[in-house]
């Protein structure tokens, strides 16, 4: 396995993730001889992990049973452990297909924060692109190296560890495309501008607040980018339920059935739509929001720099 | 500079660029000496060829295309400014430039920039405006007098924007943002090897192709005679991305699973993509198959093995189209070698494809179309591997609604969601931000989940799963009960 190819079995040093259930996950790092505790009982890796084929079901010691799943940047955005505040995949998406990343894309990234978004430019630049991330935090870094080892996409990747509004990306004119995920933008859009190729490229500034927008816009605008233009994204997500309503009780029903202008031909009980006990209901298939959904992530700056 | 043009970084004729203008686009062909019309103005591309994509012309008079050096901005000199509009008033005679009068300077050739500096002069409430409405002014008169396009080079960014924008209908009023997700939550990327089902002018195909870079491999499945790619010919992509790019009928997938499939027959030509008509045939290949009646190939299958005989071949051929009447008049030999050929061709490729499908491990799947996603869904995910990603798009939620429920009810399919999402675009200026537009709906919905091992028992946990995402029985009984 490893974050740019699927493999089919599941292999000692493997990252793979553990599916217990409607939106329940966690990532499993998988070692000869380790334990996994779950709340269906243990799996043990040696005997129910290593070998088996990825997407196969595992039954733990107490019965229960869990899927045991291939990584992907997206299933590992929802699972990874969070150092940072991170982006998620509705955003990751967008950003993506902006600032036009594509297999052979060198892209540089600030912050590195937690590593969400890294794996997925990873992902869509392999096999010969290059990912340049800074990131001003040490530990944030290193913990980041590491994970980019264990999740073999190592090659494809730099990390180095310095103030991006200070030093920039340390690389010049190498870049297809530049994103900033950090407090003060406007301060490394110089940096972004001398990373990107001569012949110009995308960048991307990812800001909760307008405030933050409007000075980076001016930035940009200061340092010649185009195309200026901010977005902002919103994910609804619905469940699926079957809804059954009643219909009302009006009393005994005129002997003509269609003059109460309701479409009898539902699944229930036809004809005993106006019984006097009888219940009558029409059940059908809806897709219902969710209670609570996430407003606002952050607002995301486009734009282009141009030869000229 | 030479670099460069190998890097396809320079217009080049044959090429299939983008003009844009603000925030219109529209692709094109780089031909020369040919007329093109975008936004009312019309010109020739000629000039074009040769500069570096991304170049900004301005359109002289005759048609031509002069680059624009980036200028600094001409700052109109106002230093008069109003506070409100408290004096400004609306009697239609502000501006003392007749209409007549801006058709002579338009006549005569003047720059655009003149254009507006000529109505600045001659707007009598101008300088009774505020600083913001007269920037607002300027930036409208330049949007209509300065004729400045850019070409820029396809990408799914532009083309998937220009789609959403022109010809929405072509596919499925799939929003940018939507197909954003797919590629996403599809997990596309270089060495896949991907099934694809879309009807949205080949968009959808060319933006998995450009996310794959040419390693790995698609199978498009087609409905009727062949794929339409007139999106995918945008893109530009080099002939080498299209060596890992296969076909398959749809409606032969049918036959591919339950292990009957020939490739005695073909669909007809990608022509016009007319659903084909399916008949049952006799034995070929001693196997009972679905045939397609197919234009053009019948004749040469007649002369390959096919077993019809010469009287039904005829009568098939009453009902094909002039055009082909024609060739075979004027058919002569080698024209039914050339032919035969290339029906080899097709068939050898066919074979291939079906091999490539049965092997049972493609790694996602993507679907788009104007077809009711479910049947498509319950056959097409036989042929992707366990844990991997799947993903479709539908401009209705209602499908989806049914769509999940089959899955479920079928099992091998965990982390099923049905999602929609919302784009908003925002004005950013100082002290005058605030959201564009808001685009709701008409954007279409997605049902993603990941594929996992069948299952031959059904499981309690999975039902469990499934009673967590109904209504609670507790729930239903206590509103009867109220109601009694």
């Amino acid at each position: 396995m490893s974050f740019v190819d699927y493999a089919d079995t599941i292999k000692d040093g493997d990252t793979a993730i553990v599916f217990l259930g409607h939106e329940s996950m966690f990532p499993v790092k998988v070692q000869h001889g380790s334990k996994t505790q779950t709340k269906y009982g243990v799996i043990r890796h040696s005997s129910d992990l290593i070998g088996k084929r990825y997407g196969s079901k595992v039954t733990c010691s107490k019965g229960g049973w869990v899927f045991i799943l291939h990584p992907t940047p997206e299933l590992w955005t929802m699972n990874l452990p969070h150092r940072t505040q991170i982006l998620y995949s509705t955003d990751i998406s967008l950003i993506t297909m902006m600032l036009e990343l594509k297999p052979g894309s060198i892209v540089c990234e600030s912050g590195t924060g937690s590593g969400s978004l890294s794996h997925a430019i990873i992902r869509t630049v392999a096999p010969t692109g290059h990912l340049y991330t800074v990131e001003f935090h040490q530990q944030r870094a290193e913990k980041a190296k590491e994970e980019f080892q264990e999740h073999k996409v190592e090659h494809l990747v730099t990390v180095k560890n310095q103030d991006v509004c200070k030093n920039g990306f340390g690389v010049s004119n190498v870049a297809d495309a530049v994103f900033l995920d950090i407090p003060s933008p406007w301060e490394a859009i110089g940096h972004a501008k001398s990373a990107l190729k001569i012949e110009g490229g995308r960048i991307c500034s990812f800001s909760p607040c307008i405030e933050q927008v409007q000075r980076t816009c001016l930035a940009m605008e200061e340092h010649g980018f185009t195309e200026i233009n901010t977005l902002e994204i919103l994910l609804r997500v619905y469940n699926v339920r079957t809804i059954s309503l009643q219909i009302p009780d009006l009393g005994k029903a005129a002997e003509d059935n269609s003059s109460t202008g309701f479409d009898s031909s539902n699944q229930s009980n036809q004809g005993s739509l106006y019984g006097i006990l009888q219940q009558g209901t029409a059940q059908f298939k809806s897709g219902v929001p969710l209670k609570e959904m996430v407003g606002h992530t952050g607002y995301l700056t486009f734009a282009t720099k141009s030869l000229f | 500079m030479e670099e460069s043009a190998k890097l396809g970084l320079r217009i080049r004729e044959g090429d299939c660029a983008v003009l844009k203008r603000d925030e219109v686009f529209k692709a094109v062909l780089v031909l020369r000496r040919r007329k093109v019309i975008f936004e009312k103005q019309w010109f020739y591309l000629d000039n074009a060829i040769g500069h570096i994509y991304g170049t900004t012309f301005e359109v002289s008079s005759g048609g031509s295309l002069q680059p624009k050096k980036k200028m600094e901005e001409t700052t109109t000199e106002t230093k008069e400014a109003g506070t409100d509009n408290r004096n400004i008033v609306d009697d239609g005679k502000s501006q003392k430039l007749t209409h007549d009068d801006i058709k002579a300077l338009k006549d005569k050739g003047i720059k655009g920039q003149e254009i507006v500096q000529q109505l600045i002069e001659n707007s009598t409430t101008f300088r009774g405006k505020t600083e913001f409405a007269q920037d607002k002014y300027i930036k409208k008169k330049k949007k209509k007098y300065e004729a400045v396009i850019t070409i820029v080079k396809p990408s799914t960014r532009i083309l998937s924007t220009m789609y959403y924008a022109r010809e929405p209908g072509k596919i499925n009023h799939l929003r940018y943002d939507t197909l954003a997700q797919m590629l996403t939550l599809g997990n596309i990327r270089a060495g896949n090897k991907m099934i694809v089902m879309e009807t949205c002018a080949g968009l959808v195909l060319g933006a998995i192709m450009e996310r794959m870079g040419g390693y790995g491999s698609v199978i498009q499945m087609y409905p009727g005679g062949g794929p339409v790619r007139a999106a995918t010919s945008c893109f530009g992509f080099p002939e080498s991305f299209f060596n890992t790019l296969y076909e398959f009928p749809l409606s032969k997938v049918n036959s591919l699973v339950s292990g009957t499939f020939s490739s005695e027959t073909l669909p007809s030509e990608p022509e016009y993509n007319v659903p084909v008509e399916e008949e049952s045939n006799g034995s070929l290949d001693e196997k009972q198959t679905l045939i397609q009646e197919t234009e053009e190939e019948s004749s040469t299958e007649a002369v390959m093995e096919s077993n019809e005989t010469e009287e039904q071949e005829t009568m098939d051929l009453a009902a094909e189209d002039t055009e082909y009447k024609e060739s075979k008049e004027k058919g002569n030999k080698e024209n039914i070698r050339e032919k035969q050929r290339k029906q080899q061709e097709r068939r050898r490729k066919l074979v291939e494809t079906a091999a490539l499908l049965e092997e049972k491990n493609a790694d996602g799947l993507i679907v788009a179309s104007r077809f009711h996603p479910t049947p498509l869904l319950l056959s097409l995910l036989e042929f992707v591997a366990p844990s991997r990603p799947f993903v479709v798009y539908c401009q209705y939620k209602e499908p989806l609604l049914e769509c999940y429920t089959k899955l479920r009810e079928k099992g091998g399919v965990i982390n099923l969601k049905l999602s929609e999402t919302w784009l908003r675009n925002y004005q950013v200026l100082p002290d005058r931000s605030h959201p564009k537009l808001m685009m709701s709906g008409g954007g279409g919905y997605i049902l993603s989940g990941i594929t996992v091992t069948v299952e031959k028992v059904q499981s309690d946990a999975s039902s469990l799963e499934a009673q967590k995402n109904e209504e609670p029985a507790s729930k239903k009984r206590k509103l009867q009960e109220l109601n009694c």
